[in-house]
């Protein structure tokens, strides 16, 4: 797909100017007020859970919570509003710090036991800013429709993480000859002994090889919410979230490649370049889920916002990729016939959200304003969305109505 | 007096100081938006499915036919374990396509 839709992008571009940047919000929403238009999301409450702000209920048991599409306007998500994503229950709701421990097996020389401090203490810092974002995101969009969790588009968070890296870790519980992969494990097990224990695997090269891989123990400058991994997580950056484990408690160091429920048959694309198949079939074979796709999204105005004709308006939002950076945004007020280059914000980091913003003065009526990036390899975003039958890789060019008035 | 007094506020912090190292969170029960909707064997659907997750797991499903239904409690029994006899897996299933149908 990426070749074309390449071309396509730069020729847009060509020769149209850059928004003009400045204005201020005009516009006042509640936070979660676009929800009530959209076809997946009305209907689901807010609910408020602990360190948590008001955030959309997917599932109770185990907690699923969507942080709501205004949040990203802007290149961190708070703690309290980043989307929880559990697989089965319980769910971890108290750690002793005295207690909890993270234990490294397997083939290594030195299992290790280490408490937080250790992990803190023992190890260089590490700070990436990196993107997670649940595999199936966006899967209540997919058409036909699949099954599973039927998210909207808020599975998806931005943080600073701050931890030791994994790297590290093994190094000193020194990696033996033959270690393939490495497992990972939460304090979160399943009541019910039949239900697979969500236990995930990396190839010990990734790790080796990326000092951005980090168990993480801080987040955005404060310890982990328990709902998002207290008190530590996997950071695996540019990879879906499938892979953070949360309130990690277990590395094992194997000679295998792992292959029990949660790696397989579950978090799979089909085995073809664009991870997708003809809409309603199913795919011959099938490899493990793991770099995201280059997605982008306007954060305000919310969807459905009414704002003011004739005055400017600045739009903004986000935009990520895989673990490249993102290049160039653009955002169209026509359907797509022309695209307009986007003021991008700060750098944090090619892992990070990438946040940007552009003035827009709308005539009176309704509008769709559409939002596409590119990255740094020149992936891109397609008008057609890819289908698979697990719901995953979701990264259409996002469009959002408002009216002026 | 001063003292002893400040002497037993000491002693009452000790175990909170050692809890400080302990974080626990309450979660709040089943939201009434994943309720199940009444129907013809909704009774049989709340012993069978409300076990190992929420209801709002099914309610927030895509409609679907009898068929998209049955793949998901075989898929209950035979990937997760769930122990569900045959007549109430069928029971569950009537009632899944009747009340969540197309
Ligand atoms: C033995 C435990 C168990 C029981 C009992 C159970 N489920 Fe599930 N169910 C699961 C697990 C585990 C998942 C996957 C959770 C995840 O990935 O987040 C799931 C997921 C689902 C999903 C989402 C689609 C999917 O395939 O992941 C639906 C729909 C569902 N269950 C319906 C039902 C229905 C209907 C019943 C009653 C017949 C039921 N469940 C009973 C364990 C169970």
């Amino acid at each position: 797909m990426t070749r074309s839709h390449r071309r396509d992008f730069l020729r847009a571009v060509g020769g149209l100017g850059t928004f003009a940047v400045s204005a201020g919000l005009l516009w006042r929403a509640p936070r979660a007020s676009a929800q009530q238009g959209d076809p997946i999301l009305a209907g689901r409450p807010l609910v408020r859970y602990p360190e948590k702000t008001d955030l959309i209920l997917l599932t109770a048991r185990p907690t699923q919570l969507e942080t709501p599409m205004s949040y990203f306007d802007g290149a961190i998500t708070p703690n309290e509003a980043f989307f929880v994503r559990y697989h089965t229950f319980p769910v971890p709701t108290s750690v002793d710090l005295g207690t909890w421990r993270l234990r490294v097996s397997g083939l290594v020389d030195r299992p290790l036991e280490l408490s937080l401090d250790d992990l803190k203490s023992k190890f260089a810092k590490a700070a990436v800013t990196a993107v997670t974002q649940c595999s199936g995101n966006s899967r209540g969009r997919f058409a036909p429709r699949v099954l599973g969790g039927e998210w909207g588009d808020g599975a998806m968070g931005n943080a600073e993480w701050v931890g030791a890296r994994l790297r590290d870790i093994l190094a000193t519980a020194g990696v033996r000859q033959g270690a393939v992969q490495a497992t990972f494990e939460g304090l979160d097990k399943p009541a019910f002994p039949s239900v697979p224990h969500f236990v995930k695997s990396l190839d010990i090269r990734r790790i080796v090889e990326d000092p951005d891989v980090i168990v993480a123990y801080q987040m955005n400058g404060r310890e982990l919410p328990m709902l998002n991994g207290f008190p530590a997580r996997l950071v695996v950056p540019g990879w879906y979230a499938t892979y953070w484990v949360k309130n990690l408690s277990e590395i094992s160091v194997i000679d295998h490649v792992f292959e029990k429920f949660w790696m397989k048959p579950a978090y799979r694309i089909p085995d073809t370049p664009c991870g997708c198949v003809e809409p309603g079939t199913a795919p011959k074979s099938t490899v493990p889920i793991t770099r995201m796709t280059v997605r982008s999204f306007i954060g305000a105005p919310p969807g459905g916002a009414r704002v003011v004709a004739g005055r400017s308006v600045t739009l903004k939002g986000i935009a990520f990729d895989g673990g490249y950076g993102v290049r160039e945004v653009q955002v169209s007020d026509d359907e797509g016939v022309t695209w307009r280059r986007a003021q991008l914000g700060p750098d944090l980091g090619r892992y990070s959200f990438r946040e940007w913003s552009a003035v827009w003065t709308p005539a009176a009526g309704e509008h769709t304003l559409m939002v596409r990036a590119l990255n740094a390899i020149g992936e891109s975003q397609g008008y057609e969305p890819v289908w698979n039958p697990a719901g995953y890789l979701r990264n259409i060019v996002e469009r959002i109505t408002v009216q002026a008035g | 007096m001063r003292r002893t007094l400040g002497i037993a506020a000491l002693v009452l912090a000790l175990p909170l100081a050692a809890a400080a190292e302990t974080k626990t969170i309450t979660l709040p029960p089943d939201h009434p938006y994943g309720d199940l909707k009444p129907g013809p064997g909704v009774e049989v659907a709340q012993r069978a499915c409300r076990s190992c997750h929420s209801t709002d797991y099914i309610v927030m499903q895509p409609r679907g036919d009898a068929k998209q239904w049955e793949a998901v409690v075989t898929k209950m029994i035979k990937v997760f374990g769930a122990s569900i006899s045959d007549e109430d897996a069928k029971a569950v299933v009537r009632y899944l396509s009747t009340v969540y149908g197309r």
